[in-house]
């Protein structure tokens, strides 16, 4: 065998360029073990070799995409209370393989206690593989936020802080386990103490479907919340006096060392490009792309339920059936990638971090995930230069590759 | 000696570099028979390394039975350091060819007793036969190596503290922060490079000038030691016009006239790939 240090095979990816350091480089990835490995320190302390070589024919090859708002998609919708739910995560977890993804945060709309009761339990927090993406945790988004900015939630089961914060969160979803990350509307009385509370728990804490003003949001992100739920939809406008939520992004009050990240959804419908443009051009190393696909991304039109409603496509658009309310996106990630290169104006390596390295910082795993630095997970993303998706990884096995 | 003189420094990097893949290619070496090359570091040898990894993706050149030893390696600088001498070949020459890693020999400037180490370099080079071509350039001291003015013209591979000349050439590399470069190195000896069959030496640029003149128009000197090897029967110097300036007229004149002969050196011979295509 090729190293004198261990058995398991040296993959060589060559003719590529990898996203390293900000940059896009002409450099060979290497892995072992399902991480990326460092070339030079298995030449000189190991005289190891590699076993396999992997000619990319010169594709970009960049951390694999991370979703951290997914409804569903291909006709499952998580929010809906099943006997089997694992297998309808499962399900859309091997679907997303195509579209670049390689961990995503299965995310659960505004439910009654009883659907979050017997949904949680079944929603394990587990690594990615050939069967399909891994599940870094749950997001919970509702039902703790503003009936003024509801969007397509369900207006009975949105809740409030009564009895003293983190016990009515415990009553609404039974238990934090496998919960990846929370949305809630910090202009709710009692709210900094559960901002607070989860994330001692390790939560991360999301601001959306809020009315909140800029001060409410600045103090919810003293307590720690560090993410805005889909900036611009469900929240105030920017007003130049108060800029609410959206202030944000250039707030002074935020924490040294801290960083408020942002999530964009970059299908052309949600946000306006100008407004995109703006966001980013304040804050772009907070922006984080995500599709909040819902159980209809990947099917064709017609009516599908999401959550509690029924919601209508129509084209590219997805709205609540009978209204105009946008109820989530179809756009799937790799789709949301280009689209926001285009509409910003950005680099390539810029696109891509929005989709990799941001949620990946946002989640606290960026030793881990969302970079192809040495000793990170291998889970990979090979494109053309149009970001189009030509082949995924993740442990360094190729779990999708393009048809030719 | 043979002086070598090109108009530019891409072109000196050429020469070299086709002579460098000549030797290996006219040698034959094989499993039984490996070729034994001497490799220095440096923003000198940079170009013909460049060349070299191209004659190799081309399928001109193979280093699958090559035997590399290199010069030189900093004592305490980590080897990850991005201006490790481990570092610099890894990143110029290792990663783009074929060598085995085994036969790819650096100097550790890290291990724990230094003078075992010189005596274990000097012994896998006995153990590989010797080396055929060794190739290397020369400071703006004439030192050869990290042999500073002053060392023994029949050192053997040890420890050597830098010379505020070297330091100071060097800092550019550490961000021009003298306190940051390393104060000592491991080197092999002028005697070591001596007993090499063959040492091709490459200059280029006019910081090199005056060194070049000591080395080749003096006499041999320890306080110029590249001078040692008007004393090897086979040495090549090749250098640019640039590095030329301090030399007498007359000598310049009489190896610009030997051009012709020394051209016939790095006429392209069978590469690997030729020879296969004959075969079949």
């Amino acid at each position: 065998m090729p190293s004198t240090k261990s058995e398991a095979p040296v993959t060589q990816f060559t003719q590529c360029r990898v996203l390293r350091e900000h940059r896009l480089q002409r450099e060979d990835l290497w892995v072992r073990d399902g991480r990326i490995l460092d070339p030079e320190k298995l030449f000189f302390d190991e005289q190891g070799y590699a076993d396999q070589r992997v000619d990319c024919e010169g594709s970009i090859i960049a951390p694999g995409f991370i979703d951290v708002q997914i409804n569903g998609g291909y006709g499952v919708d998580f929010s809906q209370p099943s006997e089997d739910v694992s297998s309808g995560v499962s399900f859309v977890s091997q679907k997303i393989l195509q579209h670049g993804v390689t961990s995503f945060c299965p995310t659960l709309v505004t439910s009654p206690p009883g659907v979050y009761h017997k949904v949680l339990p079944q929603v394990k927090v587990h690594d990615g593989g050939a069967q399909g993406a891994g599940v870094l945790g749950v997001h919970l988004e509702g039902p703790f936020i503003s009936a003024e900015k509801k969007g397509a939630h369900p207006e009975r089961f949105l809740r409030t802080f009564q009895s003293g914060g983190i016990e009515d969160l415990m009553e609404a979803y039974g238990s934090l386990d496998n919960v990846a990350m929370v949305t809630l509307a910090p202009e709710l009385a009692g709210s900094q103490s559960v901002v607070r509370e989860l994330c001692r728990r390790g939560v991360t804490v999301s601001l959306g479907h809020s009315v909140a003003n800029l001060s409410q949001a600045e103090e919810a992100v003293l307590h720690g919340a560090s993410f805005i739920t889909h900036l611009f939809n469900a929240m105030l406008p920017f007003h130049h006096r108060d800029p609410g939520i959206v202030g944000l992004l250039t707030s002074d009050q935020v924490p040294a060392g801290r960083t408020v990240y942002y999530g964009m959804i970059a299908d052309g419908i949600h946000t306006n490009p100008a407004a995109l443009r703006i966001a980013h051009r304040a804050h772009p190393s907070g922006l984080v792309l995500v599709t909040d696909a819902i159980a209809a991304m990947g099917l064709p039109p017609g009516r599908h339920t999401l959550g509690q409603q029924v919601i209508e496509i129509q084209g590219l658009h997805a709205y609540v059936a009978g209204t105009k309310t946008l109820s989530g996106s179809i756009a799937p990630m790799d789709m949301c990638v280009r689209h926001f290169k285009h509409a910003a104006g950005c680099s390539l390596e810029e696109a891509l971090e929005a989709a990799s390295l941001h949620p990946a910082q946002l989640l606290g795993l960026a030793e881990r995930k969302g970079t192809l630095d040495f000793g990170s997970d291998a889970d990979l993303v090979l494109l053309d230069d149009a970001l189009n998706v030509k082949a995924t990884f993740i442990s360094g096995e190729e779990v999708w590759r393009k048809s030719p | 000696m043979r002086l070598v003189i090109l108009d530019d420094y891409d072109l000196a990097s050429e020469w070299a570099a086709k002579y460098i893949r000549n030797r290996i290619i006219q040698f034959k070496p094989s499993a039984e028979r490996y070729f034994t090359l001497g490799l220095p570091t440096g923003s000198t040898p940079y170009g013909c390394y460049q060349k070299l990894i191209e004659y190799h993706i081309s399928g001109d050149i193979s280093f699958k039975h090559v035997k590399t030893f290199n010069m030189d390696e900093y004592v305490g600088l980590p080897r990850a350091h991005p201006e490790s001498y481990h570092s610099y070949m890894w990143n110029n020459f290792f990663k783009h060819i074929d060598i085995d890693p085994a036969n790819a020999h650096i100097l550790d400037g890290n291990a724990k007793d230094l003078e075992a180490e010189c005596q274990a370099y000097e012994q896998k080079i006995s153990a590989a036969g010797g080396i055929e071509l060794f190739v290397g350039g020369i400071g703006p001291d004439g030192h050869i190596a990290f042999n500073e003015p002053g060392s023994s013209l029949v050192s053997r591979t040890r420890v050597k503290t830098l010379a505020k000349d070297t330091i100071v050439a060097n800092a550019r590399f550490f961000g021009n922060d003298l306190t940051k470069v390393p104060s000592m190195a491991l080197t092999v000896g002028v005697g070591t490079v001596m007993n090499a069959k063959e040492v091709m030496i490459l200059i280029t640029g006019a910081h090199k000038a005056f060194a070049l003149y000591k080395a080749i128009e003096e006499g041999v000197n320890h306080m110029w030691t590249v001078s040692a090897f008007q004393q090897h029967p086979r040495t090549i110097f090749v250098c640019n016009e640039d590095a030329t300036l301090e030399l007498r007229v007359k000598t310049v004149k009489y190896f610009k006239g030997l051009m012709h002969v020394h051209n016939r050196l790095v006429d392209p011979v069978l590469s690997i790939k030729d020879q296969q295509k004959e075969e079949n």
